[in-house]
């Protein structure tokens, strides 16, 4: 499953950013698919790009939705909310897990060996307080004298636009190196720091900072496809904790908003007491799952 | 394989779905869907940290 994951991964990530032509036009792609919703974080600025990007979306609307309402456009990012809800309605975090380009990135930076070390649960909340002032307060409310707000969090915080739209589009348009200033090291910087926090740590964006996480945590209880604890089989052996790349103790909280669906604890649990279920469905590769023996885990040779 | 031993149906996620879905066809109807193409169709330089 863990290939699997791999796979689908690698599959997203190219279907959201499936314009390669861009070494010859030197601009993003500009086709119609770009009305089509990336589920994961994955900048439409970037010049690969071929879906917008819904927390950049989400704030540009809101950040024009004076002006489009004194014009008359009732612009007020039901498109964006209705299609990100629906995603989450329907898999929630999971986007995380399988499909988000970005947390592909830190996944593969974490494979570089060095010491490792966890998040503290406490920054969690950072993310919801990202969510609220970054994306919908603070485009709303703080606006220039023609009345339009800036999208707070691409403009001062997400590395994924750095590193996918920033440093490639200086790449291809020289010209916009002399437009360049103390915001884009900044930014530069804060790539930097999320980079290298994710070879020491798992997921360090994702379980911090991520809006776009934190939209689809909000859905952790009622999602359709997610992971069931069988509460007859969990032994509270605790064997699913180490191998959670979002510190989730799934024996304990099964409903947990950090929970990515990665399978990671499905596939370690000796006892079989963790599975996907799609609205109350079990689904499980055994045949009679009441009969299915626990596992036995065998010690790794060191060395 | 699906088995045979199943929970009862969950309803959230469908009621869920169908709240946001028809908020997405809201914004349908508003004509929001050629809102977010002008904007995705444009190099966003505020939002790259350039300008």
């Amino acid at each position: 499953m863990g290939a699997i994951r791999k796979w689908v991964q690698a599959i997203f990530f190219l279907l959201t950013n499936g314009s390669w032509n861009f070494p010859f036009t030197r601009t993003i792609y500009q086709g119609p698919l770009k009305v089509v919703c990336s589920p994961g974080l994955n900048c439409y600025s970037c010049p690969a790009a071929t879906t917008y990007c819904p927390m950049g979306a989400l704030q540009q609307i809101l950040g024009g939705v004076r002006m489009a309402l004194e014009n008359g456009q009732y612009f007020l990012g039901l498109y964006v909310i209705g299609t990100l809800g629906v995603i989450g309605g329907l898999i929630g975090r999971m986007v995380c897990g399988w499909i988000c380009p970005f947390g592909l990135f830190q996944e593969l930076l974490h494979k570089i060996p060095s010491p490792k070390f966890d998040v503290p649960r406490v920054l969690r909340f950072v993310k919801f307080a990202v969510l609220l002032l970054m994306v919908i307060v603070l485009p709303l409310t703080v606006v220039s004298e023609l009345g339009i707000g800036s999208p707070w969090f691409c403009k001062y915080l997400c590395p994924a636009g750095t590193l996918e739209a920033g440093l490639p589009m200086l790449f291809l348009q020289p010209s916009l190196r002399e437009a360049i200033g103390l915001l884009f090291y900044s930014k530069v910087f804060l790539l930097l720091i999320f980079s290298g926090w994710s070879v020491l740590a798992s997921r360090p964006f994702c379980r911090t900072t991520c809006p776009l996480g934190a939209f689809y945590a909000l859905f952790s209880s009622v999602k359709l496809v997610k992971l069931q604890l069988n509460r007859e089989r969990c032994t509270n052996c605790k064997a699913c904790h180490p191998v959670c790349p979002m510190g989730v103790h799934f024996n304990e909280s099964p409903n947990d908003t950090e929970c990515i669906s990665c399978l990671a604890c499905s596939r370690i649990c000796p006892f079989q007491a963790i599975h996907l279920e799609i609205g109350g469905l079990p689904l499980t590769t055994m045949t009679d799952h009441h009969k299915a023996k626990p596992r036995v885990v065998s010690p790794q040779p060191l060395g | 394989m699906i088995t045979k031993h199943t929970l009862p149906v969950r309803k959230a996620p469908f009621i869920t779905i169908a709240i946001f879905l028809a908020l997405a066809m809201a914004g349908i109807s508003l004509n929001e869907p050629k809102r977010v193409l002008e904007q995705a169709w444009q190099v966003c330089l505020s939002c790259i940290g350039i300008g």
